[in-house]
C-alpha cells in the first residue's frame, strides 16, 4: 500500500502569469492568467477541469472565489493552507483525488500582486501572541534565528550563506523569466543593507506579483496528450510546530521527515535525483533543505554549497530557475518548485536544462520552517 | 504552587491565567506532575501526552540565549532591537528579548535572568544578562 500512488498521476500542464510587476492586475486575475495557459499547455480547458486546489494570502475562502471567478462547477477541491508549501501538498491531495475518481482534471493555480500593493510580503496570518511582543519581522527574523543557531553549532558561515543566494543568481542570469538578473557577488550579499542579522537584503528573497498553475491527470491518460508527461513518483508532508520559538531543534526541520518519506513512496533515494528544486525564502533554507533530505550530513551544508557547488556548471542542480531569491517569489512559492521540475523534465529549459535529467525534487517550506512537504517527479523510464 | 485542572475545572483557561499572573509580576509555566516536565507556552494539556495533571509553578527565571538576531530598524523607526530564543532552566524555550545591552551583543549561549517588563503597554517577560 506505501506506494499506492506512485506514478498513478502526472502533470500534464503548466503556466505562469509572469508578470514580476503588475501594476492594474489583482491576484485573481493573475491566478487566471497562469491557469488558463496551464490548461493551454495541456491542451484542455476550462470546462474540462472538475478538481480544484488553491491556496491565497488574498481570498479567505480560496476554492471558492477561484471557482466562482473561473466559472466551474469542480466535483472536488480542496483549499487546504500549509503556507508556501500548500501547493506541493495539493500535487499529493490532487493524486490521491484522481486516483480515487473524484476528480478527473485538476488544477492547482496561485496568483497574488504583493509586490504592486505594498513591496511586501501579504499575509492573512493572525498574530503570535507568544512571539508578537518581541516584535519578530515576519518571517525573516524567524529564519535568522535559524540562521544564527547553524552558524554556533555547525560554524556555517556568513559567505557560505551568500553563495547560496549567488549560485540562485547564476541560475537566475540563464532564465530569461526570472525578475531579477544582475551580476552578484559574496561581497555584495555580505555588504547589502542588514535585514535581520546575520541576513541581508540578498539572503532575503525577491518580493514580487505573479500567477502559477498545474494541471493533472490520471497517468493512463497523461500518456496521450499534447506535452510530456511529469509523473508524480512520491510525496509526503510533515509539520512539527507553527511558531518558530516552538522549532523542537531550530537545526533540523520536518523536511527530515518529508523527504525519507517521499523518497520510500517513490522508491528512489537522493543520489537518483537528477534535479532538485527547493523553497528559498531565505539562503539558510537550501542549506537545511540540502542535510534534512539527505544530500549531505546535518551540519555540513555551508561547506557543501560552497564553491559553487549548486550553481550552473557544479555538481548538484539546486533551483535552475533562479528560485525564491532572484527568480520569483509572489509570497508563496511552493508552485515554481514544482513547474521548473517539470519543465526540467519535458527538456524545455533552454540554457538552464540539465540534460537528460529523468528525476527531479520539489520541495515546499510554509509558515516559519513550520510545513515541510517533498515531492518527487519523474519521467515515463522512472515508472 | 496552584493545582489547575483546567479540562474539568470552572474558570479562566490556562492562556488568562499566564497573563493575570504576568500582570502581578510572576511568570508561570506549567508542569505536569506525573511525567514532572515543564512546557511552553501554556496549553489546556500537556502537548504530546494529553496529560491533565497541570500544576502552574513559578519560573526559576534563569536561562541560556539559544538564538539571537538582530533586527535592523532605521533610528526614526526604533531603531535595532534583539530578538532571541531562551532556554530556561526548566527545560522549555521562548522567544524573548534581552535588553539592557546592545542587541549584537547579545550571544547564543549567554547566561541571561527574567524579568517582567512592559512591551506595546503590556507585561511580557524579557531577559538580562545574568548577573547584571
Amino acid at each position: 500500500m506505501a506506494n499506492s500512488l506512485r506514478g498513478k498521476a502526472a502533470v500534464v500542464g503548466v503556466g505562469l502569469a509572469n508578470r514580476p510587476e503588475a501594476p492594474g492586475r489583482n491576484a485573481i486575475e493573475l491566478l487566471a492568467e497562469a491557469s488558463v495557459n496551464a490548461l493551454d499547455d495541456a491542451g484542455l480547458t476550462l470546462s474540462d477541469v472538475d478538481g480544484l486546489f488553491t491556496g491565497s494570502a488574498f481570498h479567505y475562502m480560496p476554492t471558492l472565489s477561484a471557482a466562482e471567478y473561473l466559472g466551474i462547477r469542480p466535483s472536488y477541491s480542496d483549499g487546504s493552507m500549509v503556507g508556501g508549501s500548500s501547493f506541493v501538498m495539493h500535487l499529493l491531495n490532487a493524486a490521491m483525488a484522481l486516483e480515487a475518481g473524484l476528480c478527473n482534471v485538476a488544477l492547482i493555480c496561485y496568483g497574488s500582486n504583493q509586490r504592486t500593493i505594498g513591496g511586501r510580503l501579504v499575509s492573512m496570518s493572525e498574530p503570535q501572541p507568544y512571539e508578537a511582543p518581541y516584535r519578530p519581522r515576519y518571517p525573516v527574523s524567524a529564519y535568522a534565528l535559524a540562521a544564527s543557531r547553524h552558524m554556533y553549532e555547525y560554524g556555517t558561515t556568513r559567505e557560505q550563506l551568500a553563495e547560496v543566494a549567488v549560485a540562485a543568481r547564476k541560475w537566475a542570469q540563464l532564465n530569461p523569466e526570472a525578475f531579477a538578473r544582475d551580476p552578484l557577488t559574496i561581497e555584495d550579499v555580505l555588504n547589502a543593507r542588514p535585514i535581520s542579522d546575520p541576513f541581508t537584503k540578498y539572503d532575503c528573497c525577491l518580493v514580487t506579483d505573479g500567477g502559477a498553475a498545474v494541471v493533472m491527470v490520471r497517468s493512463d491518460r497523461a500518456k496521450d496528450m499534447k506535452q510530456k508527461p511529469a509523473y508524480l513518483l512520491g510525496a509526503a508532508g510533515a509539520h512539527w510546530h507553527r511558531q518558530i520559538s516552538m522549532m523542537p531543534d531550530m537545526t533540523v526541520t520536518a523536511a527530515s521527515e518529508s523527504g525519507p518519506r517521499a523518497f520510500e513512496m517513490a522508491g528512489l533515494k537522493p543520489s537518483d535525483m537528477d534535479v532538485l528544486e527547493l523553497y528559498d525564502a531565505f539562503t539558510i533554507n537550501t542549506i537545511l533543505f540540502l542535510e534534512d533530505l539527505g544530500f549531505c550530513k546535518k551540519g555540513e551544508g555551508g561547506a557543501f554549497v560552497s564553491g559553487g557547488r549548486i550553481a550552473p556548471g557544479g555538481e548538484l542542480p539546486v533551483n535552475t530557475n533562479g528560485g525564491g531569491l532572484s527568480c520569483v517569489h509572489p509570497g508563496m512559492y511552493g508552485l515554481y518548485t514544482v513547474i521548473e521540475a517539470v519543465r526540467q523534465l519535458r527538456g524545455t529549459c533552454g540554457e538552464r536544462q540539465i540534460e537528460g535529467a529523468k528525476t527531479a525534487l520539489a520541495h515546499g517550506n510554509g509558515g516559519t520552517l513550520s510545513s515541510q512537504v517533498t515531492s518527487i517527479l519523474g519521467t515515463e523510464e522512472t515508472l | 504552587m496552584t493545582a489547575n485542572d483546567p479540562i474539568h475545572g470552572e474558570g479562566k483557561g490556562p492562556d488568562r491565567i499566564f497573563r493575570d499572573a504576568l500582570a502581578e509580576g510572576k511568570f508561570l509555566i506549567q508542569r505536569s506532575r506525573s511525567s514532572g516536565r515543564c512546557y511552553f507556552f501554556p496549553r489546556l494539556v500537556e502537548p504530546g501526552t494529553g496529560a491533565t495533571d497541570l500544576e502552574w509553578i513559578e519560573a526559576s527565571g534563569e536561562g541560556t540565549v539559544y538564538a539571537t538576531t538582530v533586527v535592523r530598524n532605521r533610528p526614526e523607526k526604533g531603531g535595532d532591537h534583539n530578538v532571541c530564543m531562551v532556554d530556561l532552566k526548566e527545560g522549555c524555550r521562548m522567544m524573548s528579548t534581552v535588553v539592557d545591552i546592545a542587541p549584537a551583543d547579545v550571544k547564543i549561549g549567554m547566561a541571561v535572568r527574567a524579568r517582567i517588563d512592559t512591551l506595546n503597554g503590556e507585561p511580557a517577560v524579557v531577559f538580562v544578562p545574568a548577573g547584571k
